[in-house]
């Protein structure tokens, strides 16, 4: 069993919301005598409903009781939407703020990389700002400077070492920013979202040294939205959700939870009239059993049901089908099978099942959203409300490599000699 | 069952972590250690800001010397001329600027650590490292321009004793390190209070940008000591940086006598004033950035 180098107990942490500075003496006062009377903080009552949301309550919980613990050589991946505590997480990690209650325990020397180029001043140069910026981030200065030619070589600003940074490109401050923090070696290593910086190379560049770094033994906490930089890089990973920890496990069950996380919260949009409105819909394989994957040139079948909320006489359903990029890839309605949907009256709801055949599109991830109205207006339309991939299989692709990705749609072929 | 259970205990050992956060500390907890650890940071802070001053500017470091040269032409013609305040007997300027220099390395530890928290809390945001170094750093940057500041008040002095003028720096002049110590302690002091406080009530900063110039007027720059009616004496004592200036001065030009007495007071002023400023600073540090 490997040690573990960070070991976090029950941490909770409590932000202020709206203006701090209005009322705040008062509150202080407050807290000051219920704490000498022994009574509970007055302030405190948010454990009301763990939501960021919460109106009532002018305190918030951005973290609740987190327990985890991170072995050594661990690359544990922190994901989840934006206020759900990850980088709240990462703060009472790197020590810029302390923890509201709970403790901490860290074997180790952490460095934290929650931005680049964290004091980099413009009127210095390049140079002098390596060092400034590397002994911010931990190092001495005999480190630094045994690291310096290799600093530089990975920024690639060579050139420009010597002129102030103020008059660098903004590509060559971050490069130059990311080449500081490259070069770290702490036993912990926290980062958050700093691959998003530079071109593509410099991406491909940064995420390679991340790899270096998890590879030489050390254990790193990672956040990203960057689904794929995080299964690139990491081994373990950690789900949040509003300021809980809700899963934690192999990091591609963890991606894959967050994602389809993503398309369960009622964060679909949504518009029409809703005189008649989707209850229920699924996809399904040609048997009905419910699924999310088919194989190219399979058959998969969609199941809606909808009620109408006044009479409906005509009313026509199409599946839109949309890509990663949210390119319009596919269109089915009924009207191409010349399938009439019924007259509804007030109240009453029905089941559609619409099959679609031979699926072509490249292998992918591919979303559906649905559609009913007719031609005076849209009654109801949730967008990429079905999430779905297409993978390889053999029905109609025969060949041994890869589907070349660039190619969005396969035809199917007969070839002969003539 | 009970061997187990002790083999445990030994493997969680508090002393096994190098580090454990917990949400409020012990008052008196302060790392020292730590803080000589980062001493590169903290050198490389006075050269950032040493360097930024006078990056793009064509007078540079000259600019040290003309700050207080202007003020006290100034103060010369305002006070010494037109006010006709009492010298004791000191040439004009050469008594002007001695105050002047001495108080201007006090006033500006002040105002620059007093901004310590509002002014980095991008950096403090988003790294760690013990938060004492940025105001240590600004009491060394700015004993870099107190000394040449000092070094142009010697260059004064001589030509003032060279043209015969009966002033004359003494054996007290041995002081001179001490004060300049208790002058950064003073500023310091003062400053990382008002910064910690300053993290969640802002009205501080307003008071500290006129505070500082009113509070050079209760302390005898403009005016000797001596020219205090006797009962107002006891107040503009009670000021810790009189003591201060008054034996800077003494040293210096040589009039006037050292009051042992008022330089305790003014020592032990510091240390307290600096043993408080450091544990509240050490309180404030862990959650101020969620109120700055």
């Amino acid at each position: 069993m490997s040690n573990v180098v960070i070991k976090v107990e029950n941490v909770s942490k409590q932000y202020r919301l709206g203006n701090v500075g209005t009322g705040t003496l008062s509150h202080d006062l407050n807290r000051f005598f219920a704490k000498t009377l022994g009574k509970e903080d007055p302030h405190a009552k948010v454990g009301v409903a763990n939501r960021l949301d919460t109106v009532d309550g002018r305190y918030v919980w951005a973290l609740r009781n987190i327990n985890l613990e991170i072995c050594d050589g661990e690359v544990l991946g922190i994901v989840g939407k934006n206020g759900a505590g990850k980088s709240t997480m990462l703060k009472l990690l790197s020590r810029v703020t302390a923890p509201t209650e709970g403790e901490i325990k860290v074997r180790g020397r952490i460095a934290s990389l929650l931005e680049v180029g964290t004091g980099f001043h413009p009127e210095l140069t390049g140079k002098e700002n390596i060092f400034l910026n590397g002994a911010i981030l931990g190092m001495t200065k005999k480190e630094i400077s045994s690291k310096f030619d290799e600093i530089v070589e990975f920024s690639g600003v060579k050139k420009y070492v010597n002129t102030p940074v103020k008059r660098y490109s903004s590509g060559m401050y971050v490069r130059l920013a990311f080449a500081v923090a490259a070069h770290l070696e702490p036993e912990i290593l926290i980062v958050d979202e700093v691959l998003a910086v530079g071109d593509a190379e410099f991406q491909k560049k940064a995420i390679g040294k991340m790899q270096d770094v998890s590879r030489s033994g050390r254990t790193v906490l990672f956040v990203s939205h960057n689904l794929t930089a995080v299964e690139q890089l990491c081994t373990k990973g950690v789900l949040m959700q509003n300021g809980m920890l809700k899963m934690e496990g192999k990091v591609h069950d963890i991606t894959s939870a967050y994602k389809q996380m993503s398309v369960d919260e009622n964060e679909l949009r949504r518009s029409g009239t809703r005189v008649m409105e989707f209850q229920e819909y699924k996809m399904t394989d040609m048997n009905g059993r419910k699924t999310d994957e088919v194989f190219l040139g399979d058959d998969f079948k969609i199941s809606a049901t909808a009620k109408a909320k006044d009479q409906i006489d005509f009313c026509d359903m199409t599946l839109d089908i949309r890509n990663d990029s949210n390119e319009f890839i596919g269109h089915v309605t009924n009207a191409d099978d010349q399938f009439e949907i019924k007259k509804l009256n007030n109240g009453e709801s029905m089941t559609i099942e619409v099959a679609v055949k031979n699926i072509c599109f490249a292998p992918a991830t591919y979303y559906i959203s649905l559609w009913l109205g007719n031609s005076y207006g849209t009654f109801d339309y949730i967008e990429n409300c079905i999430r779905f991939t297409i993978k390889q299989g053999d029905n109609f692709i025969h060949r041994p490599y890869p589907f070349d990705k660039r190619a969005k749609t396969v035809l199917q072929s007969s070839w002969q000699f003539k | 069952m009970s061997s187990i259970n002790t083999d445990q205990q030994v493997n969680t050992l508090p002393d096994e972590w190098t580090m454990i956060l917990r949400p409020k500390r012990n008052l008196l907890d302060i790392n020292l250690r730590e803080l000589w650890q980062y001493r590169d940071l903290i050198m490389l802070f006075v050269k950032r800001d040493f360097v930024s001053k006078f990056k793009q500017t064509i007078l540079g470091p000259l600019w040290f010397i003309i700050q207080p040269l202007l003020t006290t032409i100034m103060f010369t013609v305002i006070f010494g001329n037109i006010a006709g305040i009492s010298t004791s007997g000191i040439p004009k300027m050469l008594f002007y600027m001695s105050g002047i220099v001495g108080w201007t390395y006090f006033s500006t530890c002040l105002n620059d650590t007093s901004q310590t928290f509002i002014k980095n809390a991008s950096i403090f945001g988003k790294v760690y490292f013990p938060r004492l170094a940025l105001p240590i750093s600004v009491v060394i940057s700015n004993l870099v321009s107190f000394v040449i500041q000092f070094a142009f008040l010697l260059v004064f002095l001589a030509y003032f004793m060279i043209s015969g003028s009966d002033v004359s720096p003494n054996i007290n002049v041995l002081w001179l390190p001490f004060l300049v110590l208790l002058m950064a302690g003073l500023g310091l002091g003062f400053g990382i209070i008002i910064s910690s406080l300053t993290t969640k009530y802002r009205d501080l900063t307003h008071l500290v940008t006129f505070g500082v110039t009113l509070w050079m007027y209760a302390t005898p720059i403009i005016y000797p000591l001596s020219e205090i009616p006797e009962k107002y004496q006891m107040l503009v004592i009670a000021n810790p940086m009189t003591p201060v200036v008054e034996t800077f001065k003494t040293a210096l030009l040589g009039v006037g006598v050292i009051n042992y007495g008022h330089i305790l007071y003014s020592f032990c002023f510091t240390i307290c004033l600096l043993a408080i400023g450091v544990v509240i600073f050490n309180k404030v540090e862990k959650t101020f950035m969620d109120t700055v």
